[in-house]
């Protein structure tokens, strides 16, 4: 037999429990350990094999030469999809993907940024 | 009767997603019912032709932002199968895990959609809120809630620590507590008894016969499913049941759908117990031979099929994608035929739908003429700009 207000008891039961969500930004949210966040460049490790460059299936990172034996790496932060598969390419573990992930910008131009 | 016909959508037809229904109305009464895709399409087949084998797992992933995982397995399935990769055991029994929790998140998702749909609120945000469990389980996993990005070429890229498994079964055990609890709810709940009994019924032969797949072919009777009809190796090594229903209407959609969460959960148990250690990837060449491969795979919503063709470079010749939408689609207006009006939005959403992973092709026709016109990318581009600017939004599009 089927009969309305099934949930109520739960719906009381949950009223002593405290809220579920939480007051982000207000509170810290927190990521996993392994989460994908922004990337990371160890300039003394990168020895300019563009390998990162070719893998990235959003076109969103390059390296540039700015002297000899001397890179950087520019990320385009609006086409990164975060998916770390430049970091798992590379051989000399010259990137890194860290916990930040508040990168929201009304600027576009600004999500265009040194590594 | 006078007869009245009603669009409903291409915005919002039900969910959030495009798709055109045309409702003629005799009275409360639904007397005939179209259906009109093609509002979404992305083009990603195409891109996936200039991509190369690995950055496709990327971007076909993001075919379906709930079955992502089912898309990239599908897919590096085809290319694996393409280069003869092997893949280690061990990293088989990680993506059929993947592939459960994915399937655990995705129900109990439908699960509290169809609350919503049929003005069950309370169902809605409870069953949202306990699957925030699995969410954070995924999370925890792989890095991420959505796209989780554990497929490689050749195997997964990230490994499960015994503490990692300690935290899926704690988890575990609280959902199946809470999905006891709402198969007790579906059962016994008038709500849900009334909106759904007897409503957009599909038959065993029309379900058959219009190509249906997934819950909806199940709730109508029919034992079908592709981790038992085309198994992987680990499908294989476990013991569980296709869950089915003798419904064959949208109690019994949900009735399957909450089986098969009781089921995924007995099978994480499995995976968990007899997952053997081992390496997590062979080597995929860059190049794939040259060659064609299909796959099949049962997303939550039903059978995903891939196909690849390889010209021996490193990027596709061609990649055809059939979401498990598109065989349900011609379902749908079957289902709704013959109903009231106010079912609809609850018709649609039972076959769990996902519009956006249906799109595959959009055909130009020139309004003044009728003839069928070929548009390249820029001029697509051009178009949709203009189109944008002409409304007033310039969105500073950048090359
Ligand atoms: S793959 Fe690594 S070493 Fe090569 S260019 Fe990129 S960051 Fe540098
Ligand atoms: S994380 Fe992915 S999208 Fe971002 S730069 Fe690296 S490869 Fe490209």
């Amino acid at each position: 037999m089927t009969s309305l207000g099934k949930m109520v008891p739960y719906l009381f039961k949950m009223m002593m429990k405290k809220t579920d969500t939480v007051l982000y930004p207000s509170v810290e949210a927190k990521v996993p350990d392994k989460f994908r966040g922004s990337l990371k460049f160890c300039p003394e490790k990168c020895v300019g094999c563009k390998l990162c460059e070719r893998v990235c299936p959003a076109d969103a990172i390059v390296i540039e030469k700015i002297a000899d034996k001397q890179y950087k790496a520019i990320v385009r932060m609006d086409k990164c999809i975060f998916c770390g598969q430049c970091v798992d390419t590379c051989n000399k573990d010259a990137l890194e993907n860290t916990a930040f992930f508040e990168l929201a910008s009304g600027d576009k131009a600004s999500l265009e940024v040194e590594i | 009767m006078s007869k009245m016909i009603v669009p409903l959508g291409p915005q919002h037809p039900a969910l959030e997603e495009p798709e055109s229904f045309t409702l003629m109305l005799e009275g409360e009464r639904v007397a005939a019912a179209t259906v009109a895709l093609g509002y979404n399409h992305r083009g990603m087949e195409k891109a996936a032709e200039s991509r190369t084998y690995v950055q496709n797992i990327y971007l076909l992933e993001r075919i379906c932002g709930i079955c992502s995982h089912s898309h990239s397995t599908c897919y590096v399935q085809t290319v694996e199968a393409l280069a003869g990769a092997e893949v280690p055991k061990r990293a088989q029994y990680i993506r059929a895990l993947i592939g459960e929790l994915e399937r655990i998140h995705s129900h109990l998702l439908w699960l509290g959609i169809a609350g919503h749909e049929i003005g069950f609120m309370t169902l809605f945000m409870y069953a949202w809120k306990d699957r925030e469990i699995v969410m954070d389980i995924l999370e925890m996993l792989t890095g991420n809630r959505i796209n989780y990005g554990m497929n490689m070429l050749g195997g997964v890229r990230r490994d499960i620590t015994p503490e990692q498994g300690q935290k899926v079964l704690e988890a575990l055990d609280a959902l199946e507590e809470r999905t006891e609890y709402y198969k007790n709810v579906i059962l016994q709940e008038q709500t849900v008894a009334i909106r759904t009994l007897g409503v957009g019924r599909l038959s065993r032969e029309d379900g058959l016969r219009l190509g249906a797949t997934g819950p909806v072919l199940r709730a109508a009777g029919v034992v079908k499913d592709i981790r038992k009809d085309d198994p992987t190796e680990v499908y294989n090594e476990l013991d569980f049941k296709v869950a089915t229903d003798e419904h064959a209407d949208v109690y019994g959609r949900t009735v399957v759908r909450v089986t098969e969460l009781m089921e995924s959960y007995h099978m994480i148990r499995q995976i968990l117990r007899q997952i053997p250690d081992g390496p997590l990837s062979v080597k995929v060449p860059n190049r794939i031979p040259a060659g064609e491969a299909a796959a099949r795979y049962e997303a939550p919503r039903g059978e995903d099929f891939h196909y690849t063709r390889s010209n021996g470079t490193d990027k596709p010749e061609r990649v055809k994608v059939r979401a498990p939408t598109l065989a349900n689609l011609a379902a749908i207006t079957h289902m709704i035929d013959g109903g009231f009006l106010a079912d609809v939005p609850i018709v649609i959403a039972a076959i769990d739908p996902c519009f956006s992973c249906t799109d595959r092709m959009v055909r130009v026709k020139d309004a003044s003429s009728g003839r069928d016109d070929v548009w390249n990318w820029d001029k697509l581009r051009q178009y949709s700009i203009e189109w944008h600017k002409k409304r007033g939004q310039d969105l500073g599009y950048r090359i």
